[in-house]
């Protein structure tokens, strides 16, 4: 099998990755990078531990090659943070204390990140929905909703504000 | 800031930092995705190890060949049982003092000439890379011959079964005798009986298991592993032929345990590799190794005949357990005790015969799930309260409230309650939080409301002499140290020990750091299992922070020139309680102290209440320290045309005696209502002829976001545990009553009861068909 090199932008940071095209973006992470936030759960699409955003999208790690990111834009929990603030979700979860052994903190964190994205302005259902593959066995979900609807109120505040200030300065 | 219903019924004093939701320590490595678990650790040269595993549940080995696998390109040891003679798991219990024989693990670390279940290991291969590693399976040739197998505990205990225990397949009995059970069943007016099954279940922590072992400079064995127990070292050199002081457990924040990390997982495999290759070696299970091939729930069946008066009152209860060990002997004796002692639930019974028996068979072996066998007996005994009550006509909340135990009252065990027992105050309270009755949308939905009471241990089996230890010590800068062997998976075991510091020495959380899960680095402080770290380590930890504020507050009184018990300390400051004008930095009065040698640290050991073993004849006698109490209520709808069954709303009430930091509280409350929740409707570990068919989350479901009905959880504080400031265990008590409170309220809904779990579709519609064949 032939080495092939691609160049991405991860976190950020421009990238040149050497891989083999069977290798999974989850263990180029994990292992070339030494960013270990995206986690291996089941290996299979089944549980969300290893979400990461490909090109603004969430997408799961384990079941992307490395070698179908040649150009992509991704984002793993490591960079959700700028200039060592937290995001509004992160601080969400904080508030929240929305993990216990928080395993699956980083792809909920990434998860909501996206639904947030999407859809500022999400109902319960719909985080519920949107969360639907991620799974958790220590929370039970409650404090996880909780903190996505907060950090949707959060942002959806600052927003706002953020447009009253733009009115007022045109 | 989170929103909880905490009434504080008892009146307790406000505290600093006890009581409050503070943001926990591990807080900002779990958002951000820093924290390190096992699997996360990497070190140069390392090399990855595979287990190869028996594909058959029962299989003498005829042959194992290994050459093909030893010749191949990257791979660097290959160890099968002949590279280890002998060497067997026989996981001591942890810091348990007494000498004579335990009944823990005593299984094969390698197969050798046998198989005994499905996924036993049988090789190990280290390889330069995880991906060699996995083929050397296919390159090892293993030769199988079948041999007789049993797959039920009934079965297995049948005069002729093949023999997976030696010398009978029984692994435990327990036979508790309080009163006169017989004699008192005469004077029923009515005798109730019921039989209720439960089912395989995984732990499904989303960290499959993992861990990394090297030999240090020092020739230490030494193994990060994620695991519930690092006192483990123990057994991995015993099973190694090591001195103790040559194995070095060192943890990690666990990705969740719920027991399954409660045995040995990784250890041996990874610790044999690293011996013999002399270089770092990983492992991490596939979800389909920790689904197949690691401990499950053990399955019961539980047959309840009770005798009670027309007024509801009980006068005397039989019980029989039957438990599936699985293919080696884990800590089935303990699970089954727990289950027998809880037996009749918290519920006065002075007659009560309970025969409970753990049987091996050729399954996937099981050993501690959160609940220990008390959930499964909750899930019996709940279920019988509510057949009771239909037998009698009567409203399922007054025989409970007729029968609930109150302090003073005793177990089968005649072990007295102590403490508060609010019982009738947390079911009351759970219930009224599902609000007013709903009526069914359609004619084929149907609506039901359920509630289980429970009671459940904190704190391990009183005759095993248990200790936890702590050291805290403050430096120069007014920040402080704790060391503390405490494993942290992720009920905040750790933040609990600053949050409990902080309270005494005055000093802000972000100024603690704790250090934890290391069997060498940080004093011994047990497991975490049992419900215990808050109560054990806790309190070592307590008395550690109080020895060190008695010798600062003594230095203090001095120069403030005020009396000893004046002294306060908050906010970094040490003042006259009365008079906060008159005050002094710590970090001035540290500097004194250490000027004049005073001690600024201090290790203490905290000792669980030592009783001798039950009497050999009923059982009778004390087993645990205290037990926490309370109760779910749920409200559920069934689809009568499909059988599918939805939980609509769940309120969970448990005194907690002191919640030290309620969002982690909460937590725990809300996490175990889930698991209950999957526990009741479908989890369900199908193992058909020692076969699994459910190694994966496809196959296996748990609970997801959308699965989890609208949650209410009510935290009472009643004070009176045996805990730092009056708190009470409450990791293993939130998942107990659930899968009970779910059944009743399916049984409400329908008009009649499934009496196994999980409630299956197929198994809620065979019900309501059996109703309406008997009315046709
Ligand atoms: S590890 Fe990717 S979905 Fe489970
Ligand atoms: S916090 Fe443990 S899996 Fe979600």
């Amino acid at each position: 099998m032939q080495r092939k090199t691609i160049h991405l932008t991860l976190n950020g940071e421009p990238r040149e990755w050497s891989v083999y095209p069977n290798e999974l973006l989850l263990n180029v992470l994990r292992e070339q990078e030494f960013l270990t936030g995206a986690k291996y759960g089941c290996g299979i699409g089944e549980c969300g531990a290893c979400t990461v955003h490909l090109n603004g999208a969430p997408m799961l790690s384990c079941l992307t090659l490395a070698i179908a990111c040649d150009g992509a834009d991704i984002l793993t929990i490591e960079g959700l943070a700028r200039d060592g603030k937290l995001d509004a979700v992160q601080e969400a979860f904080l508030e929240h204390s929305a993990f216990q052994c928080g395993f699956c903190t980083p792809d909920m964190i990434m998860m909501t990140r996206a639904l947030l994205n999407e859809n500022p302005q999400p109902s319960e259902a719909q985080v519920r929905d949107y969360l639907r593959g991620n799974l958790c066995r220590c929370t039970g979900y409650a404090s996880i909703l909780r903190a996505a609807l907060d950090a949707a109120a959060v942002l959806n505040v600052r927003r706002n504000i953020h447009a009253a200030e733009e009115r007022a300065d045109a | 800031m989170i929103r909880l219903d905490q009434p504080n019924l008892a009146n307790l004093p406000e505290l600093r930092h006890i009581g409050k939701p503070l943001p926990r320590i591990d807080a900002m490595g779990k958002v951000t995705g820093a924290t390190k678990y096992a699997g996360d650790y990497v070190m140069p040269n390392m090399l990855h190890a595979k287990v190869l595993r028996s594909k058959y549940p029962s299989a003498k080995i005829l042959r194992i060949d290994v050459s093909k696998a030893r010749g191949f390109p990257g791979i660097v040891a290959v160890l099968t049982a002949d590279d280890l003679p002998g060497a067997r798991v026989t996981t001591d219990i942890p810091g348990v003092t007494d000498t004579a024989k335990r009944a823990g693990t005593d299984a094969p670390i390698l197969a050798k000439d046998r198989v005994r279940f499905m996924g036993e290991a049988i090789a190990i291969v280290a390889a330069e890379e995880l991906a060699i590693a996995e083929r050397a399976s296919d390159l090892i040739e293993v030769d199988y011959e079948p041999y007789p197998a049993v797959f039920t505990p009934a079965e297995a205990m049948q005069p002729g079964a093949p023999i997976v225990t030696e010398p009978d397949n029984i692994v435990a009995r327990w036979r508790i005798v309080k009163g006169d059970a017989d004699a008192a069943m005469k004077n029923a007016d009515v005798i109730v009986e019921g039989t209720y099954k439960t089912q395989f279940i995984d732990h499904a922590y989303l960290e499959p298991e993992a861990g990394i072992a090297w030999v240090d400079e020092n020739g230490v064995l030494t193994i990060r592993v994620s695991t519930q127990v690092v006192e483990h070292f123990r057994s991995i050199a015993a099973a190694l032929q090591l001195p103790q002081n040559k194995v070095h457990v060192m943890g990690a924040l666990v990705g969740g345990g719920f027991g399954g990390k409660e045995d040995i997982t990784v250890e041996l495999f990874i610790g044999l590799a690293a011996l013999k290759t002399r270089r770092p070696v990983k492992m991490i299970y596939t979800r389909e190794e920790s689904l197949l091939a690691h401990c499950k729930r053990h399955p019961f069946t539980i047959t309840h005949k009770t005798g009670v008066t027309r007024s509801g009152r009980i006068v005397a209860a039989q019980v029989n357990m039957l438990a599936d060990s699985g293919a080696y002997v884990y800590l089935s004796p303990y699970v089954l005790l727990y289950a027998a002692s809880s037996a009749v639930g918290p519920y006065r019974v002075n007659n009560v015969t309970v025969n409970a028996c753990a049987v091996a068979t050729n399954n996937t072996f099981t050993s501690a799930f959160r609940g220990f066998g008390a959930a499964q007996a909750c899930v019996a005994y709940e279920q019988q309260m509510d057949e009771i009550a239909r037998e009698l006509d009567m409203d399922p909340r007054q025989v409970r409230r007729i029968n609930y135990a109150q302090a003073g009252d005793t177990t089968p065990n005649g072990q007295a309650f102590r403490g508060a027992v609010w019982l009738e105050e947390c079911a009351q309270r759970a219930w009224d939080a599902l609000g007013e009755e709903t009526k069914a949308n359609a004619p084929h939905m149907k609506i039901g409301r359920g509630l289980a009471s429970y009671m459940q241990s904190y704190g391990r089996i009183t005759w095993f002499h248990d200790t936890s230890q702590a050291w805290v010590g403050l430096e120069m800068d007014g920040s402080i140290v704790i060391r503390c062997g405490v494993p942290d998976i992720g009920g905040g075991q750790m933040n609990t020990l600053a949050q409990i510091t902080a309270e005494v020495l005055g000093v802000p959380m972000e100024r603690i750091t704790v250090y934890g899960t290391d069997s060498a680095l940080t004093p011994l402080a047990g497991t975490t299992t049992a419900t215990r770290q808050m109560y054990m380590s806790g309190n070592a930890t307590y008395q550690a922070a109080l020895a060190v504020r008695k010798t600062l507050a003594e230095r203090a009184s001095q120069h403030l020139e005020c009396e000893l018990d004046e002294i306060d300390f908050a906010d970094n400051t040490v003042f006259v309680k009365n008079d906060a004008s008159q005050n002094m930095p710590l970090t001035q009065l540290i500097a004194i102290c250490a000027a004049e040698g005073l001690p600024r640290a201090n290790l203490s050991l905290f000792k669980a209440p030592f009783t001798d073993k039950l009497d050999p004849d009923n059982a009778q006698g004390d087993i645990w320290p205290d037990y926490t109490f309370g109760a779910q209520a749920v409200k559920v709808a069934v689809d009568t045309e499909t059988g599918e069954v939805r939980v609509l709303k769940s309120a969970a009430c448990h005194d907690v005696g002191r919640a030290l930091n309620p969002a982690a509280v909460a937590g725990q409350i809300e996490g175990g209502a889930a698991q209950g929740l999957g526990y009741a409707l479908m989890e369900d570990v199908q193992i058909v002829n020692g076969v699994t068919l459910t190694p994966s989350f496809a196959e296996y479901l748990i609970p997801t976001a959308s699965d989890i009905p609208e949650t209410k959880t009510i935290i009472l504080e009643s004070g009176t545990g045996l805990g730092p400031f009056g708190a009470k265990g409450i990791g293993e008590p939130a998942l107990t009553p659930m899968a009970p409170a779910i059944a009743n309220a399916v049984a409400d809904a329908i008009g009649a009861r499934v009496t196994q779990l999980p409630l299956t579709p197929e198994r809620v519609l065979e019900a309501i068909d059996k109703i309406e064949t008997r009315f046709s």
